[in-house]
């Protein structure tokens, strides 16, 4: 009864855009925001930080990333996490090269760092199709791994081969090193999630992202109605590299602290697919829910099993492998288009209820 | 024979142009088969020119090669005058050629406007900046395409679905779908691959009407691929009939219809 | 003779081998992929799998004696027995083939229209799934693998290139008998898809399904028995690898080895997936040791994936594939 279109009309184009047309959502959207912004920063603490908000801000970033690159532009990608750490350790370069400017900065630029190498590794996608294109960005993902393992240069020569993130501030509130405090951290990522969303939002709801959306679903066809592919492509692979770049910037500089290059493997490439399969291709809605389910399952899971039932956590791990892939299998079966999709689904019983159609 | 740069006005009052689209002797292979045989017509602004043939006859491969799809090993294709350099079929769109196809090719991702809307895409200009802050160009450009594909929408009757996926709608929907988004780049040549297809006689009418629409209010040059012979002759201007890949007609439906050769195409009789 | 070239000669000799390796894990690619057109990404988890239930089969371990432990508070972990290799492995062949029968069950019959890429994730959350499965069942510590295969340096090539070019080859007496296995394994293959009534069906259903159902082919069954033979495949590679480097999680990480391979023969050829094991085989190791000392070793680790996309810009297709023809 409460969730109403009815009398809400739209009288132009510019509202009809609306990314929340119906004012119940809106004003679910602007609560969130509040609870976000002004309640969180003072309850939070050292353990949530780390177990569950950080990696959130940072992975959703991640999956709004491949989600352009994958679930609009349907270019599928394995080397999520050799882009991620292209943006750790670009920002590692930044910061000890440039001390003196700000490391918001630095994130910025490492993200276009990761732009740019992506734009490089995208190049094939204009030869290359399905699967042949996942395999190649396999290159990408081994290739730049091993590249920032080997070429010292790119960890200034330390004896470990570590990268580790000198002290920053921002406002004067140190948001890396040891000294950092949680809220700090935190309200950090999250300015850049809530800018890189809104970015997101924004682009995929334009041209670009249905000139995006027409190569994934029929490249062939897109191309005979005047869509560049080339410039489509790019772009994707461009805008989607930035993401990540800055995730793996954050990922290293306030959340790692320090990091070697198996921080960036494979297994991280899988994770943040996994996030946006679940939580929904093609949705910017379903990469907060991909990355919150795959961020809090562990979490659950190791409370649940290790600290209540008190079982290994090798054991817990094991289930994790067993959880995660048969959920995978689950969704695609039941819901290839993911939590977006129940969401969505949900919204529209919702619109209706109590009537059932 | 009409002076090919004269126009003249048909007998219910259109205006018939000179030459927009010459194809001159294009032959097509693709590996050891060839699909069009050294063929060669043209197509006026302002008229409905239909391609006819059995099946096989290489009909589609003639639009994709109109297209820009496929490039033709020998021949040369003038639009507007210009010989076609060797160009992208989205730099050929770019030129103002629309077209529909003969197995639906929406973008079944996204919405009845949405899917319009692509058609907009080779005008719409704003930069990756000015659409990341969906401000000034960007925000302009949005609404003011919005307004050019509503009105097509209008016109083709599709108001009630414009935010429904195209995947859920009916076939013969879909194909009006199809007919929107070719519309929307305000083509100067459209090009129809068997817009009938699979319809009944109600659904034919109501498409025979929307192309006839078209090519009336918007002088849009229609070139399209058809079976159905009454279609054919009631809606064209001229013909061309293929047959394995050469061309075995061309002229008025009435000169079609009474042509020998034409008639052994299409009640089978043996070639050697 | 150099001794560059000899040790070059050797080092040729080591990647066929490893090739020939590679190219059985990449049949199991290409029999699932043209059957079904799935791209089947759990591949190298099932060797893995297949390697640990031997292994467990072989030990006598209690499946599952981790949770079953954790649940009870016992600890029971063998039954005690031994089984004798043979009868194991073919207690293993049994669990593959019930493997097969589930997979195609549970998932894929629900998942019949869905588009490639769909199939494909499929694949990887089976991947997880039996990496996860695997480890509960068996636990996850490195295992021995023994049946019986001769192992070592093999003399006789020690001693006869020792006397031809004054250096023995170290070549392991475990990747010939891996060769000639394979090669065996290739023939019966190839031979059961062309001249076996089963294996036309099979290749009638991987060129179109609905024609295939319209003669009387049961795309189940067929199904079933292309996963039941990618399982056998897999664990004739997964005792294999386990044989030369324990069983252990890295070797799951062999399937992603054999997607360059599969890229350059080609998804849909036999003989594809053998070349292009070869020249990735090969590739590898001589690049590695030409080039590898210059830049900083390790280079195994990305060369097949950065060869394969170079090759696939200049030929998509890859070597052997079906040429992409592109229609609307």
């Amino acid at each position: 009864m409460f969730y109403r279109e009815a009398g809400d009309f739209k009288t132009s184009y510019q509202d009809d855009n609306q990314t929340f047309p119906i004012k119940f959502d809106r004003y679910r959207y602007y609560f969130v925001l509040f609870v976000a912004f002004a309640i969180i920063p003072f309850i939070i603490n050292d353990y949530w930080a780390n177990a569950v908000f950080l990696p959130f801000l940072i992975y959703a970033i991640a999956a709004i990333g491949l989600n352009i690159l994958t679930g609009y532009c349907g270019q599928v990608s394995l080397g999520t996490g050799g882009f991620m750490a292209v943006g750790g350790y670009a920002i590692y370069k930044f910061m000890t090269a440039f001390p003196d400017v700000n490391v918001f900065f630095h994130v910025i630029l490492a993200g276009l760092v990761t732009a740019f190498v992506g734009v490089l590794f995208g190049l094939p996608s204009l030869r290359i199709k399905g699967f042949y294109l996942a395999v190649a960005t396999l290159a990408a993902q081994f290739f730049l791994v091993w590249l920032f393992n080997r070429v010292p240069w790119f960890y200034n020569y330390s004896a470990s081969g570590q990268i580790t993130a000198p002290e920053r501030t921002v406002f004067s509130n140190p948001v890396t090193g040891a000294n950092s405090e949680p809220w700090m951290v935190y309200l950090f990522c999250l300015v850049f999630l809530v800018m890189l969303t809104l970015v997101a939002r924004n682009l995929t709801r334009g041209a670009l992202g249905r000139s995006w959306m027409a190569i994934r679903d029929m490249d062939i066809a897109a191309e005979i109605i005047g869509v560049n592919p080339l410039k489509a492509k790019l772009t994707a692979f461009a805008v989607s590299s930035f993401y990540v770049g800055v995730a793996g910037a954050l990922y290293f500089s306030v959340y790692l602290g320090a990091a070697e290059t198996e921080a960036f493997g494979i297994t991280k490439s899988f994770n943040i697919l996994f996030m946006i399969i679940i939580g929904g291709l093609g949705s910017i809605f379903g990469s907060f829910a991909g990355a919150a389910f795959l961020v809090l399952l562990p979490v659950v899971l190791k409370n649940v099993l290790v600290a209540w039932l008190g079982w290994p956590t090798d054991l817990a791990a094991h289930l994790e492998f067993l959880i995660v892939g048969g959920l995978i299998i689950t969704f695609l079966i039941l819901e290839p288009h993911g939590l977006a999709q129940l969401w969505r689904v949900t919204k529209e019983k919702l619109r209706l209820w109590p009537f059932p159609y | 024979m009409l002076d090919q740069e004269q126009g003249y006005v048909t007998a219910d009052g259109r205006q018939i142009g000179g030459t927009v689209m010459d194809m001159r002797n294009i032959t097509l292979r693709f590996g050891g088969v060839t699909a069009i045989k050294d063929i060669s017509f043209d197509i006026r602004e302002g008229e409905i020119r239909a391609i006819i043939g059995p099946n096989g006859a290489g009909k589609s491969s003639m639009l994709n090669v109109i297209s820009g799809f496929y490039v033709p090993q020998e021949g040369e294709v003038y639009f507007r005058g210009q010989k076609r350099a060797p160009m992208r079929p989205y730099e050929v769109a770019r030129q103002g050629i629309a077209r529909t196809f003969q197995n639906i090719a929406l973008f079944e991702g996204m919405s009845v406007l949405d899917n319009v809307m692509t058609g907009r895409l080779t005008q719409m200009k704003a930069g990756i900046l000015s659409q990341a802050l969906w401000r000034g160009k960007a925000e302009k450009e949005e609404v003011e395409n919005r307004e050019i594909c509503e009105k097509v929408i209008d016109f083709l009757e599709i108001q009630h679905i414009r935010k429904t996926p195209v995947a859920r709608l009916p076939y013969g929907l879909k194909k009006r779908v199809e007919l929107a988004r070719a519309l929307a780049s305000e083509p100067k040549l459209l090009l129809l691959d068997e817009p009938m297809a699979g319809m009944n006689v109600e659904e034919k009418e109501d498409m025979s009407r929307f192309i006839l629409d078209v090519n009336d209010e918007f002088g849009t040059t229609i070139a399209l691929i058809e079976h159905d012979m009454g279609v054919v002759m009631d809606l064209s201007d001229r013909v061309v009939v293929m047959d394995y890949g050469r061309k075995i007609g061309d002229g008025t439906p009435d000169e079609v219809r009474n042509n020998q050769e034409v008639i052994d195409a299409y009640l089978g009789v043996s070639h050697d | 003779m150099p001794e560059q070239l000899v040790f070059a000669m050797e080092v040729f000799l080591n990647g066929l081998m490893a090739g020939v390796l590679y190219a059985l894990v990449a049949l199991g690619f290409v029999l699932i992929y043209k059957a079904s057109g799935i791209f089947n990404y759990a591949q190298g988890v099932m060797a893995l799998f297949s390697a640990m239930t031997l292994v467990g089969i072989m030990e006598g371990q209690v499946p599952f004696s981790h949770l079953i432990n954790a649940i009870l508070g016992t600890s029971v972990h063998h039954f005690g027995w031994h089984l004798p290799a043979a009868l194991a492995i073919l207690v293993t062949m049994g669990v593959m083939v019930l493997l097969a029968w589930l997979v195609q069950v549970v998932i894929f019959r629900h998942l019949v229209n869905q588009e490639p890429i769909i199939l494909f994730m499929a694949t990887i959350g089976l991947a997880y799934f039996l990496e996860g499965l695997g480890d509960l069942m068996w636990g996850s510590d490195i295992k021995k693998l023994d049946v019986g295969l001769p192992q070592g340096i093999n003399l006789w090539i020690d001693e006869t290139t020792f006397n031809i070019f004054d250096y023995g080859f170290f070549i392991d007496n475990l990747d010939i008998v891996a060769t000639i296995i394979a090669a065996l394994l290739v023939g019966v293959l190839v031979a059961f898809s062309q001249y076996t009534k089963q294996g036309r069906a099979m290749r009638a259903v991987a060129d179109d399904h609905q024609a295939a159902l319209s003669v009387g082919v049961s795309l189940s069954f067929i199904w079933v028995m292309v996963w039941s033979v990618a399982g056998f495949v897999a664990l004739v590679a997964g005792i294999m690898w386990g044989a030369k480097s324990g069983v252990q999680f890295s070797l799951s990480l062999i399937a992603l080895k054999a997607l360059p391979v599969l890229m350059l023969g080609g998804f849909t050829s036999i003989p594809g997936a053998i070349v292009g094991g070869l020249i990735i085989g090969v590739g590898e190791k001589l690049f590695e040791f030409a080039i590898g000392p210059i830049i900083g070793g390790a280079t195994e680790n990305w060369f097949a994936y950065v060869l394969a996309l170079v090759f696939l810009v200049f030929r998509p297709q890859g070597l052997f594939g079906d040429k992409i023809i592109e229609r609307v």
